[in-house]
């Protein structure tokens, strides 16, 4: 076979890539290059650099070392009963290219993941070298984020966390069940007690010596982790539950969802639908009302239908719907905890009528400029000059938010 | 009347002296037509400078807005922002009205300007223009703004790419950094830059890493605006890229699987060896408590935590189940509880690493709650199931007496359910008819919020850990 080039094994790594949802580079610790001794910067929040047509956005150079890989996990186009091309980048090569890009302004860093060849350990030995390369032989500020490996050695897991700032180890599938069916190779208590790990490395470089000195920070953006939805039979209740329990339990900055998506090459194992992007929507508005607006878990799953959440509205507005008793709220008097659980109102939506409403009294048309989507709020809230009267209670108050009925096609 | 010109460079702080002394010599807003350079003068302006102020004081969170909104496109930017000063100076509590029409307006036009300084920071694209293997390596960009946004942006750009020489120009304001100094020139035309190697690559990744399965072309553009695409190599290949997508997901749908790779039995066989390489100590029973599924809560928890201690031990200490810590990091009483019981059994002189502890559970139960996990108890299944390994530990340790903490470990060991505390400090039958002496966990300890109750509880679980020791043969040290 003829020598890849630098253009073909950045095809093929990029391709491979591709299905990792995360491309989030905040969240780390402020830094800069103003001393003119190194490249790079990072200021908190993250930049996407551009987006695909696929709407996700281009933040970090998201490659694969390799892949090539000893797993047979069987909704992954890596895996080794797969036929496509394999390539395998040098250390060189991917520091050359991460920093050329980012040189460009094309990206913000480097998303690191790979197929495990040889040993975990070999692998995950070879990602560490070149995250190294990249912050002491090239003086890289910029951001990096690791993809480890669950069996990795915990010295290597260590050094990764001092280069990198985010560590993410996936899950891949809701339940262990499907774990073990699809991703045989793969133990989901070594993925566990590998967060926890990353957890616990993280907890203790928080903590200051005796003598008042903090040790070096460890993956200050935190960890992360995936799980692809729609390949096994989990219902949305199960899924959102394995993701309160990992943020619980390993103190996750984000759980990705990823619907299944078709590869190339498919196995025989695994039937290819079109991604479920309408449910991977919902699941992500799920997780954000869990975390931002506390809701509780069976808050939500209670309105659910066999545990899964409706497609055709979002589920701050399906508890609504099922609560109507505790609507309307008067904006003027409501609590945070409630005002937080109207449809149409956003985090930043009730601060702004928090401050204004210590002032004046506030009116309709002053929610309308505080940002809130008035069109859904306006059936769960009473304010000056608006009451909704009989439309909170109205029969038809769902058919005003679904999407239209659809007439199917007969053939 | 009176008129100000305000130079393309140096807005912000040019906006910012003459409103200071238009406002400290209390000219009112009518009073005072603002313009840029570009404005002609007005028929009816007076070109008298503005007149000298004292110091004003406005909030703070003013400042930081007029700074961003002065780079708006909009000619009527001054004049909106120095009419709101104006009305804010008798009333400052207005800047936290969010209803407010002005602030409103204001705040949007903030927003715009903060949102072209994202986009710029996103879709600026270098073309090398010095040579790739220079000492100081040097960078053009072509770049079209919405608003003035060079000025504010270009710090970013020194923060980050401080170690080359770089130049962003744009038809209004352009901003050139050279060996280490930021300037700026005005009205630049669009100048033709050299090919550039790395764009190549650039544009092969951005090809590959789109999957064309999950096309969502709105969601591309509501965030990269078809304006910017112009100066971005990569989008000129969207619109084939969008042609071709569902053909290429069709395609994949409709490939039969085929047969796994000749090579694949040869690359799993290199996976034996390392199968087992995180399982921790090599002794079956280890190894087998860590694989447990016989009840549901391994699903949930880390990892099952096993017991600690020498082989040969007389003792053995058996809890109810690992808490958060212990689950973490997969050792038994590290967690405040443990911690109770080392220092107690300290004080009554029992030396830890000489007696073997574990847990009647292996695995944590708990429910998530935001971000802590809430500690549950066990219940008789779950029991009933591990006591299956508890059986096999004492089976290999051979104890000559266990002390069982807390309720779950003394119905595991004994099989009573009975109430705890009438039992503690009595000695009952255990399995392979090793005696068992009852005592209260010590996490009871912390929980109990009554002092009076707490001191008794204390007492009453020092008194058990004497007589545990001294059952035990070993001799109280003394302190």
């Amino acid at each position: 076979m003829a020598k890849q080039t630098l253009d073909q094994k950045l095809a093929i790594l990029s391709d491979a890539a591709k299905y990792d949802a995360s491309c989030a580079s905040s969240g780390s610790t402020k830094r800069d290059s103003r001393d003119g001794k190194g490249l790079g910067s990072n200021e908190g929040n993250g930049i996407c650099h551009a987006y695909t047509p696929d709407g996700r956005c281009i933040s970090l150079l998201k490659i694969l070392m390799t892949n090539f890989c000893i797993y047979d996990c069987s909704y992954c186009i890596n895996r080794v009963s797969s036929n496509v091309t394999r390539a395998r980048f040098s250390a060189d090569e991917v520091v050359r290219l991460t920093i050329e890009f980012y040189r460009r302004n094309y990206i913000e860093g480097l998303f690191l993941s790979s197929g495990v060849i040889r040993s975990p350990d070999a692998t995950m030995s070879d990602m560490v070298l070149i995250a190294r390369k990249l912050r002491h032989e090239e003086k890289f500020r910029g951001y990096i984020h690791l993809k480890t490996i669950p069996d990795a050695a915990p010295e290597l897991i260590e050094e990764a966390g001092l280069l990198a700032d985010r560590l993410s180890i996936n899950v891949e599938l809701p339940t262990d069940a499907a774990v073990k069916q699809y991703a045989p190779e793969k133990k989901p208590e070594q993925i566990r007690r590998a967060m926890a790990n990353v957890r616990m490395a993280k907890d203790a470089s928080k903590e200051k010596s005796f003598t008042g000195k903090r040790p070096p920070r460890f993956a200050p953006a935190g960890q992360s982790t995936q799980m692809i939805i729609g390949a096994d039979g989990s219902n949305d209740a199960t899924i959102l539950g394995q993701s309160t329990r990992l943020y619980s339990s390993y103190k996750l900055k984000r759980v990705y969802y990823s619907a299944f998506s078709p590869i190339p090459d498919s196995s025989a194992k695994l039937p290819l639908i079109r991604p479920p992007l309408q449910r991977e929507h919902r699941l992500y508005q799920a997780d954000w009302l869990l975390r931002f607006y506390d809701f509780q878990l069976d808050e939500i799953t209670s309105v659910t239908l066999a545990g899964n959440l409706d497609l055709d509205i979002d589920p701050k507005l399906a508890w609504a719907l099922a609560h109507r008793g505790v609507f309307p709220l008067d904006v003027n008097h409501a609590s945070r905890e409630m005002l937080l659980r109207v449809p149409g109102f956003g985090v930043k939506t009730v601060d702004r009528i928090l401050i204004t409403r210590r002032h004046r009294a506030l009116r309709y048309e002053d929610l309308m400029r505080m940002g809130a989507l008035m069109k859904k709020a306006r059936a769960f809230v009473t304010a000056g000059g608006w009451t909704p009267g009989g439309l909170t209670d109205s029969a038809n108050l769902r058919a005003r938010f679904a999407p239209p009925p659809e007439q199917l096609t007969l053939f | 009347m009176h008129q100000v010109s305000l130079p393309p460079i140096g807005t912000a702080k040019a906006w910012r002296e003459a409103a200071r002394r238009f406002l400290a010599s209390r000219v009112p807003p009518e009073q005072i037509i603002w313009g840029d350079h570009a404005a002609a003068p007005d028929l009816f302006g007076n070109v008298t400078p503005p007149p000298v102020g004292g110091p004003v004081s406005v909030p703070r969170s003013f400042v930081t807005m007029a700074q961003t909104a002065v780079w708006h496109s909009d000619p009527e930017r001054f004049a909106r922002l120095y009419a709101f000063l104006w009305r804010l100076k008798d009333a400052p509590q207005l800047m936290n009205d969010r209803g407010d029409g002005d602030l409103a307006h204001l705040r949007q036009m903030e927003k715009n300007v903060r949102r072209c300084q994202h986009k710029m920071k996103a879709f600026v694209r270098f073309r090398e223009i010095g040579a790739p293997d220079a000492p100081r390596r040097s960078f053009a960009a072509w770049f079209e703004p919405s608003h003035h946004t060079v000025e504010p942006t270009a710090d970013f750009f020194v923060r980050r790419f401080s170690d080359m020489d770089w130049r962003i120009l744009t038809p209004d304001v352009s901003a050139i950094f050279e060996h280490g100094k930021l300037s700026f020139q005005q009205g630049h035309s669009k100048p033709e830059l050299p090919e550039d190697a790395g764009e190549a690559l650039w544009i092969t990744y951005f090809q590959n890493i789109f999957n064309p399965a999950r096309l969502m072309v709105k969601a591309m553009q509501s965030e990269m605006p078809r304006k910017y695409w112009k100066n971005m190599p990569e989008a000129a290949l969207i619109p084939q890229m969008i042609a071709q997508a569902p053909a290429r997901a069709r395609a994949m749908a409709e490939a039969a699987p085929t047969l796994p790779p000749a090579r694949m039995a040869q690359v799993q066989a290199q996976m034996l060896p390392h199968a087992s390489a995180w399982d921790g100590p090599h002794e079956d029973l280890h190894h087998a408590i860590r694989a447990c599924t016989r009840c549901p809560l391994h699903c949930h928890a880390t990892q099952a935590v096993l017991g600690e201690g020498p082989r040969d031990a007389d003792l053995m200490v058996v809890g109810e189940q690992p808490g958060d810590m212990e689950d973490l990091s997969g050792r038994p009483f590290v967690g405040p509880a443990g911690q109770i019981f080392n220092s107690i059994a300290a004080e009554v002189g029992l030396n830890r690493d000489a007696v073997y502890v574990t847990n009647a559970v292996k695995h944590f139960k708990f429910t998530p709650r935001g971000k802590k996990r809430i500690h549950q108890r066990p219940n008789i299944s779950e029991i009933e199931h591990c006591r299956w390994w508890l059986n096999a530990e004492i089976a290999q340790i051979r104890p000559k007496l266990i002390l069982a903490m807390g309720a779950a470990a003394a119905q595991s060991l004994t099989g009573n359910d009975t109430p705890i505390l009438p039992r503690c400090g009595k000695i009952e039958p255990g399995p392979y008819g090793i005696p068992v002496l009852v005592t209260l966990h010590p996490s009871y300890l912390l929980r109990v919020t009554d002092t009076a109750v707490r001191k008794a509880a204390n007492a009453q679980f020092r008194q058990n850990l004497a007589q545990f020791c001294a059952a035990g043969g070993i001799r109280p040290t003394t302190i």
